[in-house]
């Protein structure tokens, strides 16, 4: 029986073997020398998971006394985490070896953050959601933190641990309650005890406490407060990886737990939703109009994108899952691009992330201009880009599911937030002469960059096959 | 009033007003020592549910350990807690209108509290008939619940590694035991005689 249950969590097991052995092997051997092999290791290691769960795996199975599940829903999630960690790290090694941040430990947490993750989206226990969770936060709280002669970083992540702590309180307080009404931390046994489509008070409360508990980890409004600083704060390939793949671990842990532990009280928790998507999308679009740093910007972009996430699961439908799923795998793959950009700039050696800097950038560079033009156009989700395609999808699944007028609010806030994407274009294309910025990229980040940006245009003709795979992610979680 | 009735609001009292105290208190030391009553309280009511392992576990660690360190961490820590205190008071009205709003949701919750029909069959059988609940934790901790286990594993691992990574620092200006080099010391070499004439000296 014990050995089934491992078959299961193969992956898992294997990334937590990789990640001691090469804390040992680092400590033993040349400790911060083998930094940068530690990096490419790991990065090797993320996506020979990936190909392997992404591959190899199929039906559905639990593990544990059903407290892991592996299905299509998981396993799109796991290869959407682990490739885009791999990509995130793979172009920060350079970005920290020059400023000497890059420590071995550095690759070591990520991969454990990474572990978190993955159990996250295949919980289906409460107390394996929170051990998961757990283990993904404690592991970002550091990374958050890991320039330790920097008052920002170390700020930040004070900041992120203290809020974070808050919001894991109230989660277990979530979990605690529901648990008491259930009987049982598990979710079949949980949505068993829903009865005619609606939530008792006491499961009600309970589910409440935990929405909040995760609107914290995914940066929904109004639990956003840590986010700009946090981001601001923590060295720029870290805030890459905060904006990538927790993200989309938490989104998809969120699903998950609607779904699989509630999901026949559907009305109950779609108008939650629906009210933290409508807000984050509009403080998102109009909190960033007065930024004039990159990194904040894209605080405030997260938001927004998360909102427009979290309405895709407002739906409450099949669709509204897959269209959840397709537009954070979009949302990544802009990221990743995105940030791979903020990465190089810098001025005189110095990381410069002011929007300011990019005053007549495309006459420097006309195609790196060009690439980041098209991945801004399709974070505005202007048409012609990926981006503008997985809003579209969202919007449908909700006017499907019944709310029209939140369709509606949703198009609104997109239209106030493509100011600030625009601007940077017009900035780079019509701005006025100043000091230009550099960009010095290496191969692995002009790579990512151009990657990205054709993804966003080049997959508009079928999506890359991902819409199928969402789709079948979907079935499994709306039954 | 049967004694165990009488020990159950004995305890439970003790266990509130102890909570309340670790709040109120003037004294940062005087919160400790409350809380130290209020988790010796309910290891008494551990006891009283029959789940004497817990009791000892919260004695053993708690107040053995947690509580102690407590202790001297606020001890050391100079803090003055007096501005804390009145930085507090300008936020007291909002705090205690949102405290007011959730006791009174809890309330309603609280109120028309009922435990699903099917709980009580969901529930599990933690302890089987004639088995020590040491015996029985073990089996769940090591048995069913080991995936957990080792997760929890895995997380206090991280946080082993966060506080190295943050708090270390190697200092170059320090001199270093080295235990091989003191070991592989030859006395052959690592000394000279020489024999002095009186009154001539090197």
């Amino acid at each position: 029986m014990i050995s089934a249950d491992i078959s299961v969590m193969m992956p898992e097991i294997a990334l937590a073997v990789y990640a001691m052995a090469a804390l040992l092997g680092a400590v033993w051997t040349g400790k911060d020398a083998t930094a940068p092999l530690v990096t490419w290791t790991t990065v090797a290691v993320f996506l020979g998971l990936a190909a392997w769960i992404g591959l190899g795996g199929q039906g559905e199975r639990t593990a544990f006394s059903g407290m892991i599940a592996d299905d299509a829903f998981s396993r799109f999630a796991k290869v959407a985490i682990l490739v885009s960690a791999a990509a995130v790290l793979a172009m920060s090694q350079d970005y920290m070896t020059r400023r000497g941040i890059l420590r071995f430990e550095y690759p070591v947490l990520i991969a454990l953050a990474v572990l978190g993750m993955m159990v996250m989206v295949s919980a289906q226990d409460l107390i394996a959601l929170y051990m998961g969770l757990e283990l993904q936060s404690l592991a970002l709280y550091v990374v958050a933190a890991i320039r330790r002669d920097s008052v920002r970083s170390t700020e930040a992540g004070l900041k992120y641990f203290v809020l974070g702590a808050l919001s894991s309180g109230l989660l277990l307080y979530g979990a605690s309650l529901a648990y008491g009404f259930a009987g049982t931390t598990r979710f079949d046994g949980i949505i068993a005890t829903i009865e005619g489509g609606h939530a008792s008070l006491g499961l009600l409360v309970g589910l409440v406490f935990l929405i909040t508990g995760l609107a914290f980890k995914v940066s929904a409004v109004p639990f956003h407060m840590w986010t700009p600083d946090v981001y601001e704060g923590a060295p720029t390939p870290v805030t890459a990886f905060f904006a990538t793949a927790p993200k989309l671990a938490a989104m998809g842990l969120l699903a998950r737990l609607l779904h699989d532990a509630f999901g026949t009280a559907t009305a109950d928790w779609g108008q939650i939703i629906a009210l933290l998507a409508v807000l984050s999308m509009f403080l998102g679009a109009i909190a960033a109009i007065g930024q004039r740093d990159l990194k904040r910007l894209m605080a405030y972009s997260s938001i927004a994108h998360m909102g427009f996430a979290l309405l895709g699961l407002a739906a409450g439908t099949a669709a509204g899952v897959e269209a959840m799923l397709v537009y954070m795998a979009v949302y990544v793959a802009m990221n990743v691009g995105t940030f791979a950009f903020i990465l190089s700039m810098e001025k005189d050696g110095t990381p410069v992330t002011s929007i300011d800097a990019l005053h007549l950038y495309a006459r420097a560079e006309p195609l790196k201009a060009l690439a980041m033009l098209v991945l801004l156009f399709s974070l505005a989700g202007v048409p012609p880009m990926l981006g503008f395609f997985a809003k579209f999808g969202v919007l449908r699944a909700v006017v499907e599911g019944g709310m029209p007028l939140v369709a509606v609010l949703g198009v609104i806030a997109s239209v106030i937030g493509a100011f600030y994407y625009l601007r940077i274009v017009y900035f780079m294309y019509f701005g006025t002469e100043r000091e230009a910025v550099e960009t010095r990229m290496v191969p692995v980040q002009w790579g990512l960059l151009m990657a990205s940006a054709f993804v966003m245009v080049a997959g508009v003709v079928n999506l890359f096959g991902i819409e199928a795979a969402a789709a079948a992610a979907a079935d499994v979680l709306v039954r | 009033m049967t004694i165990p009735v009488f020990a159950f609001y004995l305890f439970a009292a003790s266990a509130l007003v102890a909570g309340l105290m670790v709040v109120t208190a003037r004294n940062p030391v005087h919160s400790v020592l409350w809380l130290i009553l209020a988790f010796l309280s309910s290891a008494g009511l551990f006891v009283l549910m029959g789940a004497e392992f817990v009791a000892m576990l919260l004695i053993i660690v708690y107040v053995g350990a947690v509580a102690v360190l407590f202790l001297f961490v606020v001890m050391m820590l100079d803090v003055d807690f007096a501005a804390l205190k009145g930085e507090m008071a300008r936020a007291m009205p909002l705090g205690l209108l949102i405290g007011v709003v959730i006791l009174l949701q809890l309330g309603v919750a609280f109120g028309a509290w009922e435990t699903s029909q099917i709980a009580l069959g969901q529930r599990d059988a933690v302890v089987a008939e004639g088995m020590q609940n040491t015996a029985a934790l073990g089996l769940l901790i090591y048995d069913r619940y080991i995936l957990l286990f080792q997760l929890a594993g895995m997380i206090l691992l991280v946080a082993m590694i966060g506080a190295i990574v943050l708090t270390l620092r190697h200092r170059k200006d320090v001199k270093r035991q080295d235990v091989l080099a003191q070991m592989w010391r030859d006395p052959a070499k690592a000394m000279v005689l020489k024999d002095v004439k009186p009154g001539q000296g090197l």
